[in-house]
């Protein structure tokens, strides 16, 4: 009987993998890309595909968050920048590295709860809320930084680990990366309040009258996005040793690309993190098959925004088929 | 007029038409019967053209029709009104009667003035007193029905469907409707007629259609049929009593509900519940029944009043609290408001109360998840049996046992249930009473607020019964009838 319920459960799950023609989209692009390229599939590649992707991938986990409630949040780019700008003016003060880090994370998570509060006490649409938040962030980076990169070299902090640093071969950011997306799948498969993100975003109503507190969910999922916007962030300058106001510009168009390859619904209710993770993945290695192809930066761009088209209407035609 | 010959479709898995033909004389008013899941949707959508066939033939006025498309059906003079209506609700009513086809000027400018004036004359010849200028989102729901029918007229349709339009109807609504229906048929208009209720099928329509499991069991002139009869041959068995008999054993009061007051809405509301009993909401639609449960789980702040539960005097600040303390809902509006429809059914029967499935590291156990499910799906013969199902694709009767379930696997004590047999075919309503029946039985309370009399008489042990926000009546069963409780409801 549990045997035959857990075969059941792995079938259904399965299915669901199916669904996401993405996942079929990715592979073969990797063998063509194997094909045409040599170098695609060295290991050396493949890590540096994986990297590439960490910073805006992390962020994107978030988004998924947010977009699972029905909303979305603009404002991740510009909490990138915030905190840039912030833990980098610390270790220009000497802060301790362990503080300045916690500071940053903690204005993340603050910054994502201003944006929780204002779509949820303040019913403002998410949009607009984050539209705001956006611009107004924006703004605030500039003026703290006077509009110029923040370094720390004088100080002798050597904050370079994070971002620049490898353990066995691999670069830290896709260890985080990866821890991320481990503890995101599990907390939306295998916790109450991950339940309760789907609920919300596939219908307020029904997930208030079942005893969910929606308010709160939707609000907590603004709070994930800003701190995970952060730690991408304090991962950016280690990597760059610099903190820029506009660091994390256009960032929100990344994630947000991710998450709607991914296979997300506009609406909320349905997507998953391994899509995301699916959608981050395809994005980089696109990009770097085009790299590797010599393609102009700017032609990249253009494939870029066709493959977020063209994902869309494969999913769109697919679950046509299956319906 | 109209024929369909051997119809068949297929979707992966399921036939879900199969040889069906029907032949419907002009004027007509033509009722298509059967369960849900019957197949009397599909077959309406493959006559408005949403659905491609896959095998059979259409004639309208002896016209073949080849490739039916729905710009083709409206063309052809077929309007198809659902029951969720399709209208613009920001637009005028003049608007949505022409969309699509406004009048226009040489330069592509829309002439607003005649279709205005076209939108009046329409009205005028439909008897409806309705302002062409006015914003549909202000409309009630039954002269958003009259906009429909008015938006088929003004395209000359020559056959409408009305696929449920009574659910969500009051009884003085309900007669307009009819009153129109019957006069249109008179000046020739062909009706296909799809609902729930035989009562009105017999009050409004000549001839009958009874489908079963995607093929057509028979036709006939409504006259030579009886509500036995014509139960028998939808579900394919005797249905003598739908309402199941059943020995209440009531226990003490658990809830008191003293003095219940919101503005405006309902007032100095006051009753027990007792332990093991139904108890019955009636009134007219704006009476404040649902309004009444809402008040009681703190959906909706209230301005005076005292709850009492199981002898401690409690206040809900929100719904949440109100279900840790025992309550359970099962809401008007399934689609909406009970279900997760994105999600499967181990999602659905869960989610009330997942604390039930942590861990101590609060982590949940999917594989119990699962099991409880399939336990409820086979107590309540929920179909289809797998629990991966996702629920939109479910019909409305196997979704309201969905959202019974879930409060059952939630342990609730008090259950409130609204409108539990909307748009839920006869077979599934007998399954729910038993539902009903089998949780009194186990100790639960109910209160259920229901617009059918006949349910609220087979079901309750007493029925409390309102009148514009005021109480205005509670009477036992025995001392019940349909006419006694219109009488206080309408007083």
């Amino acid at each position: 009987m549990e045997a035959e319920s857990r075969t059941k459960n792995l079938k259904g799950n399965l299915v669901k993998l199916k669904t996401m023609g993405m996942l079929w989209a990715l592979i073969i692009i990797c063998v063509i890309a194997a094909i045409i390229s040599p170098q695609f599939l060295k290991a050396s590649n493949i890590v540096n595909v994986i990297r590439l992707v960490s910073i805006n991938g992390i962020i994107a986990m978030g988004m998924t968050f947010v977009v699972l409630t029905g909303g979305v949040d603009l404002s991740v780019g510009a909490i990138v920048g915030v905190v840039a700008v912030a833990v980098a003016m610390l270790f220009q003060r000497n802060v301790p590295i362990v503080l300045a880090v916690a500071v940053g994370l903690v204005i993340g998570a603050v910054l994502g709860a201003i944006n929780g509060l204002g779509v949820t006490k303040g019913k403002l649409a998410p949009f607009i809320m984050t539209l705001g938040s956006l611009t107004a962030l924006q703004g605030v980076s500039l003026y703290l930084a006077n509009g110029s990169p923040q370094n720390w070299r004088d100080t002798g902090i050597d904050f370079k680990f994070l971002g620049q640093g490898t353990l066995l071969g691999i670069p830290v950011p896709v260890y985080i990366f990866a821890a991320v997306f481990l503890i995101s799948l599990y907390v939306l498969k295998y916790t109450e309040f991950g339940r309760n993100v789907y609920a919300v975003g596939d219908s307020r109503e029904a997930a208030r009258l079942s005893g969910i507190n929606t308010k709160k969910v939707e609000a907590l999922c603004f709070v994930i996005t800003g701190f995970l916007s952060a730690l991408s962030s304090i991962i950016l300058i280690s990597r760059l040793s610099v903190g820029e106001p506009t660091a994390g510009d256009g960032y929100e168009l990344d994630a947000l690309a991710m998450v709607y390859i991914g296979g997300c619904s506009t609406s909320g209710g349905s997507g998953s993190v391994v899509g995301t993770l699916i959608g981050a993945i395809l994005l980089s290695v696109i990009s770097n098959v085009l790299n590797l192809l010599g393609v102009s930066p700017f032609i990249q761009k253009v494939v870029k925004g066709l493959i977020i088209i063209g994902a869309v209407l494969l999913e769109k035609q697919g679950k046509k088929a299956k319906n | 007029m109209l024929k369909m010959n051997h119809i068949t479709k297929v979707f992966p898995g399921v036939k879900a038409l199969d040889d069906v033909s029907i032949d419907i004389s002009r004027g007509e008013i033509h009722a298509l019967v059967g369960e849900n899941g019957a197949g009397k949707s599909t077959l309406m959508k493959i006559l408005s053209g949403a659905y491609t066939l896959d095998e059979g033939e259409i004639f309208i006025d002896g016209e073949k029709i080849e490739n039916p498309s729905p710009a083709k059906m409206i063309e052809k003079g077929v309007a198809v009104i659902y029951q969720e209506l399709m209208l613009l609700s920001h637009q005028t009513v003049a608007e949505n009667i022409y969309l699509g086809r406004m009048p226009k000027n040489k330069f592509g400018k829309i002439d607003y003035k005649k279709m205005v004036a076209d939108a009046r004359v329409v009205l005028e010849r439909l008897n409806l007193q309705l302002d062409p200028n006015e914003v549909v989102e202000n409309l009630s729901v039954a002269k958003r029905q009259m906009v429909e029918i008015a938006k088929a007229m003004s395209r000359n349709a020559k056959i409408i469907v009305l696929d449920e339009p009574t659910a969500v109807l009051s009884d003085s609504e309900l007669e307009g409707l009819f009153k129109i229906v019957k006069e249109l048929s008179g000046q020739g208009i062909t009706f296909i007629y799809i609902s729930h209720r035989l009562k009105e099928i017999f009050e409004l329509c000549t001839n009958l259609t009874i489908m079963k499991d995607g093929k057509k069991v028979e036709s006939g002139e409504v006259g030579n049929y009886t509500s036995e009869v014509l139960v028998k041959r939808m579900v394919g068995r005797d249905m003598t009593d739908i309402y199941p008999k059943r020995n209440s054993q009531i226990g003490e009061p658990i809830l008191k509900v003293k003095g219940l007051t919101r503005k405006g809405i309902i007032n100095n509301v006051s009753f027990e519940l007792r332990k093991g009993e139904i108890l019955g909401i009636a009134g007219l639609a704006g009476a404040g029944r649902t309004e009444i449960l809402r008040a009681i789980i703190g959906a909706d702040p209230i301005d005076a009043g005292e709850i009492e539960l199981e002898g401690k005097k409690v206040t809900f600040k929100n719904v949440k609290e109100a279900i840790n303390a025992g309550f359970g809902i099962v809401p008007e509006e399934r689609k909406t408001q009970g279900l997760m429809l994105k999600q499967d059914m181990v999602y659905n029967m869960t989610i009330p109360a997942l604390k039930m499935y942590k861990n101590k590291f609060r982590k949940l156990n999917l594989q119990k998840e699962f099991e409880v499910t399939k336990k409820y799906i086979d107590t309540f013969h929920i179909r289809p049996n797998n629990p991966r199902v996702v629920s939109q694709f479910m019909s409305g009767g196997n979704q309201q046992k969905v959202v019974l379930a879930k409060w059952i696997a939630a342990n609730c004590k008090i259950l409130l249930v609204d409108e539990p047999t909307r748009g839920v075919d006869v077979g599934a309503k007998q399954e729910i009473y038993g539902i009903l029946n089998e949780l009194i039985a186990n100790g639960l309370s109910i209160i259920m607020v229901s617009s059918e009399l006949p349910e609220l008489l087979g079901t309750c042990d007493r029925v409390m019964i309102m009148n514009e926000g005021e109480q205005t009546g509670i009477l036992g069963i025995e001392e019940c009838s349909e006419e006694l409780i219109m009488s206080f409801a309408t007083q």
